[in-house]
């Protein structure tokens, strides 16, 4: 008898706690579930009919797989669906394995996840900076507060930090995307 | 007198019989009123849709409120009869032609009765009507944007209340008169005191394109000079038949508080509307002059079209037999509703103690027998018994409008007594009654004037809200009250604060609308003759005094944003493009004194703004809807010179320095 005793209270808050599932349950029947979500942040929304912001056009584009994943590790998806306006350096896969082996899966470790942000953020301009815009010897800042330098040789071809090439500029619904050959570093801090 | 009970005990019954009395009279609060589980019903949680819209008429503010049922969340207010400077509407040069009348520019109205579209008797979710009852109008909201796409005047009308409700397919949408008149093609410079031979009614049907949607009036039917309130379509074994209320039956011009409330009942008018269309084929409609304004917003275009149409063809019941009849109802009737299976007709008389409900089917058979108590100015009148399914003894006082679920039941506004009447169609039986708080109006079960109710909810639409909400001064919100009606009681679960006076409202599951949304316009489908698609047709075109000035606006700069050679005398339209091809990103466009209003311009879209500089100097300008992280640096500067001045046009975004006033400066 004493141990029915002790069991009531947890007898009592099982069927409490079921009667709160039921609760909670009969709360979304008000709802179109499968009409919005909830809980994500923008990359969520579900539109395949306007232009497609920098997040799509990257994760659509098979050279940019480890670009893909490095925003992904770095919680940056969601920030690059946002209005912008951005420009964002884009290095391909071949410009990742120009690092030294072993760079990019040493970023990829939760550790190293703020260092990770901060080259990211070093390859995202806010405001759209296109060719015709970029000048010899201009400087831009980056959202990690550092400078990327351009060069623009006379023929009009146009290099970053001296050495990145712009192999393709592809207009996104909030920005640009320059497409480059190589990562860009930030400058090491003394 | 002496009980047989100590005095003490006859004190304490007193008392206790007393709380009893005043527990059972007295209206229950607010609190008592609601139930336990009303937040879990009402609660939408962060991030989730709502299950049903709501459309919800904005009375005197002339436009089309819409909400979200259970959760009662206002998404959004569409402009369709009045100005809305936060839109644009009525100010841009390619939204001025919509409020364009026979009166000229009419910037405001009264909108009272929104009706969804139907495809057999269902809702479809397409569009949306409204009447505008004071310079009488119909809309056309298109439900794919939310915007009005069409507004069409009703000539020989004034006062547009019995509107706009739809036949069973949509294949018309009909206005009824409030107000009777001379009509449009005599003279109206007559003595008041000539009512009764020279003040007519009207009931129009205005043609729906079944494709486009677009509006084109029909036919007018001409009748004697009563006041139309309210109308509803047959459907079922009834379409074919629309039903009109109407009161002042006795025909008074003045004091109609007590002259029009003479006579024990007024009409409910049945009007054949397949043996009108006959007649029209045969030509039998009497063309006649008249004026009224037809406005189109062409969505290519991105721009209002106002022509003035002027013919209309009316037909005469005097000379076309079956075409019309009435049916006596008590007192001054408001709604006139048809219930799902479209056999039961139910009038609601606003000063009746009962609620007749009419049979088709009795009716048609009375017709069949000629079953009449002789006629009001020629048309048949239908003995009452004989239209008669049964009457609702004491529903309650000030009956007004009756929508109904999917269980063969009735839900009744009464205005006088604050409640909603719950009550079955067939038995006639009165099954339960729940307060409003207060004074309600009409009241809307989602899909309940189609063919399929929704069920689930009744809505009320009060007028009145006294201490329901946080005090504004002497004007107080007012309000929808949402009940759950899934169970045998009716539960009051919410209250929610509308815009304007809301009168009907139409309410249908979101999965309806929602699928066919649209997100942005197509840029390379628009159509605007001042567009610009992209930064390489901008321009600014001087012709004389008149200043075109084609810009783009994307995240996040105005191309151009600096302007000059804009002198006094000048007339200037900036013709806006949105770039943007991305849903929710409408650039907003405004100019310091500018005496219109702004422009806010949708992915896709080209507006216009006309401004007529007063006075020389520098005028910022800006982008007003928080577009992106840059929206603040979304500006630019135009000059304006005086009259006269040799400052030469220049235009240009991200130029360091005007090349021409360089030079002219060396």
């Amino acid at each position: 008898m004493k141990k029915i005793k002790q069991f009531i209270p947890v007898i009592f808050l099982s069927l409490l706690s079921i009667c709160c599932n039921n609760a909670t349950e009969s709360g979304p029947s008000n709802t179109n579930q499968d009409l919005s979500q909830t809980g994500g942040g923008q990359d969520n929304v579900q539109d395949n009919e306007s232009q497609k912001d920098i997040v799509k056009i990257a994760i659509g584009s098979k050279d940019h797989s480890t670009l893909v994943a490095a925003l992904k590790q770095a919680d940056y998806v969601d920030d690059l669906t946002n209005a912008g306006p951005f420009t964002v350096f884009a290095p391909t896969n071949a410009a990742f394995e120009k690092l030294p082996a072993g760079t990019v899966e040493s970023l990829m470790k939760n550790e190293k996840k703020s260092d990770l942000q901060n080259l990211l953020e070093y390859h995202v301009s806010i405001g759209v900076f296109k060719e015709d815009m970029l000048q010899d010897g201009q400087t831009i800042g980056q959202a990690n507060s550092e400078k990327i330098f351009i060069k623009k040789t006379p023929d009009g071809k146009i290099k970053i930090n001296g050495t990145a090439n712009i192999i393709a500029a592809i207009p996104a619904s909030n920005g640009l995307i320059y497409v480059i050959d190589e990562v860009l570093l930030p400058p090491v801090k003394n | 007198m002496k009980l047989p009970f100590p005095k003490t005990w006859q004190a304490l019954l007193l008392v206790s019989a007393a709380l009893f009395m005043l527990q059972s009279c007295k209206p229950k609060g607010a609190q008592s009123a609601v139930g336990g589980d009303a937040a879990s019903k009402t609660y939408v949680p962060p991030g989730k849709y709502d299950e049903l819209y709501n459309f919800v008429s904005g009375g005197f503010s002339g436009q089309l409120s819409v909400y979200g049922i259970p959760s009662g969340r206002l998404f959004r207010v569409i402009p369709v009869f009045s100005v809305d400077p936060e839109k644009g509407y009525g100010f841009s040069e390619e939204t001025k032609p919509m409020l364009n009348t026979s009166h000229g520019f009419v910037p405001w109205d009264d909108a009272h009765h929104p009706e969804l579209s139907q495809t057999n008797g269902e809702i479809d979710g397409r569009w949306i009507f409204i009447n505008g009852n004071n310079t009488p109008r119909i809309a056309r909201i298109d439900l794919r944007t939310f915007r009005t796409a069409e507004i069409i005047e009703i000539p020989n009308s004034a006062g547009n209340h019995s509107s706009a409700f739809v036949t069973p397919s949509t294949e018309y949408v009909v206005a009824g008169c409030r107000f009777s008149i001379p009509m449009d093609n005599m003279n109206g410079d007559v003595p008041i005191s000539t009512y009764k031979q020279n003040f007519k009614g009207t009931v129009s049907f205005i043609k729906v394109d079944s494709i486009t949607g677009n509006l084109k009036l029909a036919f007018q039917i001409l009748t004697p000079g009563v006041n139309f309130d309210l109308s509803h379509a047959g459907k079922g074994p009834s379409n074919g038949w629309f039903f009109f209320s109407c009161y002042n039956s006795e025909q008074a011009n003045t004091l109609l508080e007590v002259n029009a409330s003479q006579r024990d009942k007024d009409f409910i008018m049945a009007v054949n509307w397949k043996k009108a269309e006959e007649y029209l084929q045969q030509g039998k409609g009497k063309k006649q002059a008249v004026r009224y304004a037809h406005n189109i917003y062409n969505e290519k275009s991105h721009t209002a079209i106002s022509n003035i149409e002027t013919e209309t063809t009316i037909l005469d019941y005097k000379e076309l037999k079956d075409l019309i009849y009435l049916i006596p109802c008590p007192k001054s009737p408001h709604g006139c509703d048809v219930d799902p299976t479209g056999e039961y007709i139910v009038g609601s008389g606003k000063l009746a103690a009962l609620m007749p409900v009419f049979s088709f089917a009795k009716i048609q058979q009375a017709i069949a027998d000629k079953n009449y108590d002789g006629d009001y100015e020629g048309i048949p009148v239908i003995k009452y018994e004989a239209a008669l399914h049964g009457e609702v003894q004491k529903p309650g006082l000030g009956p007004l409008h009756t929508e109904f679920d999917n269980n063969g039941n009735a839900y009744t506004s009464m205005f006088v007594s604050s409640e909603i009447v719950k009550w079955n169609v067939k038995s006639l039986q009165v099954l339960d009654r729940v307060p409003t708080y207060y004074s309600i109006g009409h009241l809307c079960v989602p899909g309940g004037d189609s063919r399929k109710p929704y069920g689930k909810y009744v809505i009320a639409y009060n007028k009145i809200t006294k201490d329901r909400f946080l005090p504004t001064g002497p004007e107080l919100t007012q309000s929808a009250q949402l009940y759950d009606i899934s169970g045998d009681k009716m539960k009051l679960i919410l209250d929610f604060p509308t815009i304007g006076e809301p009168h009907y409202a139409q309410a249908c599951p979101a999965a309806l609308i929602t699928k066919n949304s649209v997100k942005f316009y197509k840029i390379e489908e628009n159509e605007n003759a001042f567009v610009s698609k992209g930064d390489k047709e901008t321009k600014v075109v001087r012709n004389g005094k008149r200043v075109d000035v084609y810009m783009t606006a994307i995240r996040s700069h105005f191309t151009p944003d600096n302007i000059e050679g804009i002198k006094m005398g000048d007339e200037v339209y900036f013709h806006v493009t949105n770039m943007e091809q991305d849903w929710d990103v409408p650039h907003g466009f405004a100019i310091k004194g500018a005496n219109n209003a702004e422009l806010l311009i949708m992915p896709g879209e080209t507006q216009t703004l006309k401004w007529i500089p007063e006075k020389t100097g520098m005028y910022p300008m800006y982008c007003t809807d928080f577009c992106s992280a840059l929206h603040q640096e979304m500006q630019g500067y135009i000059r304006v010179s005086p009259a006269g001045s040799n400052v030469p046009i220049y235009f240009g975004t991200g130029q360091t320095a005007n090349p021409s006033e360089a030079a002219k400066t060396e």
